[in-house]
C-alpha cells in the first residue's frame, strides 16, 4: 500500500494540475466569445465575396483571357495545400482533427500521382506535418506573437500564396480549416482557393445583369486575389474560434477528471490513515493486555 | 419621399451597418455616385474615400477601397477597411499615405505605378476632405 506520505504529494500534484486547466478554461471561455463574434461576423463577407465572384466568374470562365485565378493555369500537377492549425495545444482533438484531414487528402493526391506541396499556418500543424512531410512544407507561419488576427495577418498570407502562385510553383491551392459549428462541434474542411470554385447552378441562374465599372476584367481582376486573403482570412478566424470552443470543452473535461482523481485519493489516503492508527491502537492494546 | 433602399457595410472583420437609407452616396472608381432605391444594378469597385448613408440620421464612414453591389432594391459595400468617421484617426491616414508613396517609388512596371499614383493620390484626397 502507498504511503501517507506519497498519497499526499499526489494529491497536491493532481490539485496543481486541476488549478492550471481551470485556469486554461477560463482564459479560453473569456477570449472564445470574442473569437466567436469575429468569426461569425467575418461571414457575410466571406460569403458575399463568393457569390459575386461566381456571378463574374459564370460568364468568364470560358474566356481563354481569363485570369489564371480563375481559369487555373491549365494543368492540375501541382498541388499546394494550406494547413491551418492553431499554435498552441492543450484543446482536445482540434488540431488532431485538422491534420488528419490533411493527411487524407494528400495521401490522396498522391497516390493519384500528383505533386503535393505544404503551407502550414500555426505551429502545432507544422509539428506533426514535419514527421512524415518534412521536405514538402515550403513554407510556415505562426501567429504566437499575434495577439488578435487582424485582416492583415492573412492578407500577407495571401501575398505569398499569390507570389508562389505567380511563379509558378503550384496549379491547385487547397486550404484546410476547421469549421466552427458550436463550442462541442467543429468541422475540419477542405476548400478550394486557386483557381476559385465556379458553382454549376450559380452560373446557370440568369438573374439580373449588372453594369460594371470598370469593366469586368478589371473587377475580377481586383478581386480574385483579394479574394484569397479573405477566403484564408476567414478560415483563421474560425480556426480560431474552433480552438477555443474546442479548448473549452477539453479543459472542462480535464477539470473534472482531476476533481475525480482528487476524490478518489482523498478516500485512499483517509482509508489508509485510519488503517495505519487502527493497527497501532492494536499493538499497543495487545501489549498492555501480555502485561 | 421615395422607396428606401437596403444597405449593407461590411468589412472582413464586421458588419458596420445594415439598415434602410434614403440615398447613399459612394467612391466608385470612376467617380462618386448617388445611389437611392430602383437603382440600376450595378458592380463597381471603390477608391479610398466617403460614404455618406442619408437615412433618418446621416452616418458617414471612411472607406479605404473595396467594392459595391447595386441593385434596386439593396446596396452591399464590401470595404476593405470601414471605419465610421467619427473614429478616423487622421494619423493613421498618414501613416498609410506614407506607406503608398514608398510602394509608389518601388513599382516596377508602369501599370503598377499608375495605379499605385491613383491609390496615394485618393488617400492624399481623403486626407484634405477630413
Amino acid at each position: 500500500m502507498a504511503s501517507l506520505k506519497s498519497l499526499r504529494n499526489r494529491i497536491a500534484s493532481v490539485k496543481a494540475t486541476r488549478k492550471i486547466t481551470k485556469a486554461q478554461q477560463m482564459v479560453a471561455a473569456a477570449r472564445f466569445r470574442r473569437a466567436q463574434e469575429a468569426a461569425l461576423a467575418a461571414r457575410p463577407y466571406a460569403e458575399k465575396m463568393g457569390q459575386v465572384i461566381a456571378s463574374l466568374a459564370g460568364g468568364m470562365k470560358a474566356n481563354p483571357g481569363a485570369s489564371p485565378l480563375l481559369g487555373g493555369t491549365g494543368k492540375d500537377d501541382v498541388h499546394l495545400v494550406i494547413v491551418a492549425t492553431a499554435d498552441r495545444g492543450l484543446c482536445g482533438a482540434f488540431n488532431t482533427n485538422i491534420v488528419r484531414l490533411a493527411k487524407q487528402k494528400i495521401e490522396e493526391l498522391q497516390a493519384a500521382g500528383k505533386k503535393v506541396l505544404i503551407f502550414t499556418i500555426g505551429r502545432k500543424g507544422r509539428e506533426q506535418l514535419r514527421r512524415l512531410y518534412g521536405p514538402q512544407i515550403i513554407e510556415s507561419v505562426e501567429f504566437t506573437a499575434v495577439k488578435r488576427i487582424g485582416f492583415a495577418n492573412a492578407a500577407a498570407i495571401g501575398q505569398r500564396v499569390l507570389e508562389l502562385y505567380g511563379e509558378g510553383k503550384f496549379d491547385v491551392a487547397t486550404i484546410i480549416y476547421s469549421r466552427f459549428r458550436s463550442v462541442i462541434s467543429q468541422i475540419p474542411t477542405a476548400q478550394q482557393l486557386i483557381p476559385a470554385p465556379v458553382e454549376e447552378n450559380a452560373a446557370a441562374t440568369p438573374g439580373v445583369v449588372y453594369d460594371y465599372e470598370p469593366d469586368e476584367g478589371e473587377i475580377l481582376a481586383d478581386l480574385l486575389p483579394r479574394n484569397v486573403s479573405v477566403q484564408i482570412f476567414r478560415a483563421l478566424l474560425e480556426n480560431v474560434a474552433g480552438e477555443f470552443g474546442s479548448k473549452m470543452t477539453a479543459m472542462d473535461g480535464a477539470t473534472r477528471n482531476a476533481g475525480e482523481v482528487i476524490d478518489k485519493l482523498t478516500l485512499l489516503y483517509n482509508r489508509t490513515r485510519q488503517a495505519q492508527i487502527t493497527k497501532e491502537l492494536i499493538e499497543i492494546i495487545s501489549g498492555a493486555e501480555a502485561l | 419621399m421615395a422607396d428606401k433602399i437596403s444597405f449593407d457595410l461590411v468589412s472582413p472583420e464586421r458588419l458596420l451597418l445594415s439598415e434602410e437609407a434614403e440615398m447613399i452616396t459612394i467612391p466608385g472608381t470612376e467617380g462618386e455616385m448617388g445611389v437611392m432605391a430602383g437603382h440600376a444594378p450595378v458592380l463597381t469597385t471603390l477608391k479610398p474615400g466617403i460614404v455618406t448613408v442619408s437615412g433618418p440620421a446621416t452616418e458617414r464612414f471612411v472607406v479605404l477601397g473595396g467594392f459595391a453591389e447595386i441593385n434596386a432594391t439593396k446596396l452591399t459595400i464590401l470595404a476593405e477597411e470601414a471605419i465610421p468617421l467619427a473614429d478616423f484617426d487622421a494619423a493613421a491616414l498618414d501613416l498609410r499615405i506614407g506607406q503608398a508613396s514608398e510602394s509608389l517609388a518601388l513599382a516596377k512596371s508602369d501599370t503598377e505605378k499608375s495605379a499605385r499614383q491613383f491609390y496615394l493620390d485618393n488617400l492624399q484626397q481623403l486626407r484634405h476632405a477630413i
